[in-house]
């Protein structure tokens, strides 16, 4: 069964796009990332799903259940990580913990003391006097205190250091290995390399490419690094061009003959070709090209 | 039950602090009495001189002699106007404030539907309003008895039950409101009530317009209204009623279709 489906899901905000004929599948069980530049509908694709904002048109079903006519059958069962995470003022962190744990019905208190524990947050502090990475934590614990079956996490690791990611992205794979789907947005590509196993690129709105990480990751573009002199002018296929004093850095998506013409015509010490890393890839093609070449 | 608790514990502050204000302010107007009664009988003659400014609070149709008079005037416009400004500042905020502060993210992505939250909001408003009121009535009743004057029962009464009306009408206007808004909604709240004290000055001035008092809540709790008919304006309290659940209506419609923005 799909944990999170999407047929046509559009969003617009008055003229304004949201996000336009959205498809996504995602299977229960999953770790499945969501990449994409800011503002290109990411968070308007969550908040759609968890029924903060109405669908313009489309449909789309969660956990097998029509996100507008089942919102709160859906809550029950998901749990959610906001990119910011604010809180009442004047609440401490148990009370926040405890108001999350009422609102579901569920006493999470074992859950809760031992998710604090592992993030080495203290229940007994004010949130207003917490740093941004510490409210990260509150919101982390009461995401995953009432072990829902679904997880959407917006962002989750801005704020926290990186001990603190390895312990989060640790919990979320024991959740995930449990059975729990976890649909994880990011911008940091490493995070969806290192722990998703498909992941969708979403850029002004439209899905670009789905697909397993690994084939995401896959491209004819080649990261080059040239020492010595090479005229690289009018050639078709360069992005993300560096010079330094003696050598040259460009990713090369474009017919390889030419590239090897002009590097013979040069006077080249050194070469090395590699392949790039799915943030190099995102961010020069997915952003801007339309696609991988 | 959940939502309505927070609600308590969230105004708590806001509640204690008007509740003492009111409180104390009505207390030692109604402990002023006896020094002023003595003084008042001049003073009824000189405001029911004065035209149109004493008609404006109806202080030409009462005698500031009597307890009943002076209640009406003098403790009215504390528990009228700060009353009114509480119910306001209490109902205009409570659904606003989760966007604008951000949290309705968090409320609204728990297992719980907007009606709910909703009518857990509207309870705690109104319970805060009706607990104000039975402290400020108690307050009164105390302090009229500690100067040793006879209780003025059925003035007394229905003057508390008509501010009592018209706060919950102003709450129920402002919960409406609170719907529509994300930000500034502090401002609303207390320019609408500004406007409807306003309206009934106006109204209680010129009889062409005295139909205002239909359609402002201060229109049904006017004191010397009260005082000489013994009796609220049931017409102006049905228009109320209706005014009130138009309020609710609108707040449940707008809310439960609402786009929660980031």
């Amino acid at each position: 069964m799909e944990a999170i489906q999407t047929k046509d899901l559009t969003k617009m905000y008055g003229k304004a796009r949201g996000i336009i004929e959205l498809n996504l599948a995602v299977e229960e069980g999953e770790l499945f990332g969501f990449i994409g530049p800011n503002g290109a509908g990411k968070s308007t694709t969550i908040r759609t799903l968890l029924g903060l904002i109405s669908p313009t048109s489309g449909s789309a079903s969660v956990l097998g259940k029509d996100i507008t006519l089942n919102r709160e059958e859906i809550l029950a069962q998901t749990g959610y990580l906001p990119s910011e995470a604010l809180f009442y003022s004047g609440m401490r962190v148990r009370d926040i913990l405890k108001l999350s744990a009422d609102l579901r019905k569920k006493d999470c208190r074992q859950e809760a003391e031992k998710l604090c524990d592992r993030l080495q947050l203290d229940p007994s502090r004010k949130v207003d006097e917490l740093s941004f990475g510490n409210r990260k934590k509150v919101a982390i614990v009461c995401a995953l205190q009432a072990r829902p079956r679904l997880l959407i996490l917006d962002e989750p690791t801005g704020g926290l250091d990186p001990l603190m990611q390895r312990a989060f992205f640790d919990i979320i794979q024991e959740r995930n290995r449990e059975g729990v789907t976890v649909f994880l947005s990011s911008h940091v590509l490493s995070e969806i390399q290192r722990n998703c196993s498909r992941a969708a690129v979403i850029r002004d709105g439209r899905i670009i490419a789905c697909g397993s990480v690994e084939e995401l990751a896959k491209t004819s573009a080649r990261r080059v690094s040239v020492h010595g002199r090479v005229n690289l002018e009018k050639l078709d296929g360069i992005k993300d061009l560096h010079y330094t004093e003696d050598s040259v850095s460009f990713l090369y998506g474009g017919d390889m003959n030419l590239l090897l013409g002009r590097l013979s015509e040069g006077d080249v010490s050194d070469l090395s070709v590699s392949e790039p890393d799915l943030e190099e890839i995102f961010l020069h093609y997915y952003q801007e090209g339309g696609g991988t070449q | 039950m959940t939502i309505m608790k927070h609600e308590l514990r969230q105004g708590r502050t806001s509640f204690l602090v008007w509740t003492a204000a009111i409180g104390i302010l009505m207390a030692v107007c109604i402990c002023l009495f006896p020094e002023m009664k003595g003084q008042m009988e001049g003073i009824s003659k000189l405001f029911a001189s004065m035209g149109a400014f004493t008609a404006a609070f109806g202080m030409d149709r009462l005698n500031f002699g009597s307890l009943p008079g002076y209640y009406a005037i003098e403790c009215g416009n504390v528990l009228g106007l700060g009353g009114a400004f509480y119910a306001a500042l209490c109902a205009v905020d409570i659904l606003s404030k989760e966007e604008r502060g951000r949290t309705a993210e968090f409320l609204l992505t728990h297992p719980v539907s907007r009606a709910k939250i909703l009518a857990g909001k509207l309870a705690a408003v109104l319970l805060q309003i009706t607990v104000l009121n039975v402290i400020i009535y108690i307050v009164s009743v105390m302090s009229v008895m500690i100067i040793g004057e006879a209780v003025p029962w059925r003035e007394l009464n229905l003057l508390h039950l008509g501010y009592f009306l018209m706060q919950l009408e102003i709450a129920c206007i402002c919960f409406g409101i609170s719907a529509f808004m994300r930000k500034g909604s502090m401002g609303t709240g207390l320019g609408l009530v500004a406007i409807l004290y306003f309206m009934n000055l106006i109204a209680n001035i010129s009889k062409s317009v005295r139909f205002l008092n239909y359609l402002t809540p201060f229109g049904y709790c006017t004191g010397a209204d009260i005082v000489s008919a013994g009796k609220l304006n049931l017409g102006m309290v049905a228009v109320g009623i209706v005014i009130s659940a138009v309020g609710i209506i609108a707040a449940f419609v707008k809310y439960m279709h609402k786009d929660i923005q980031a």
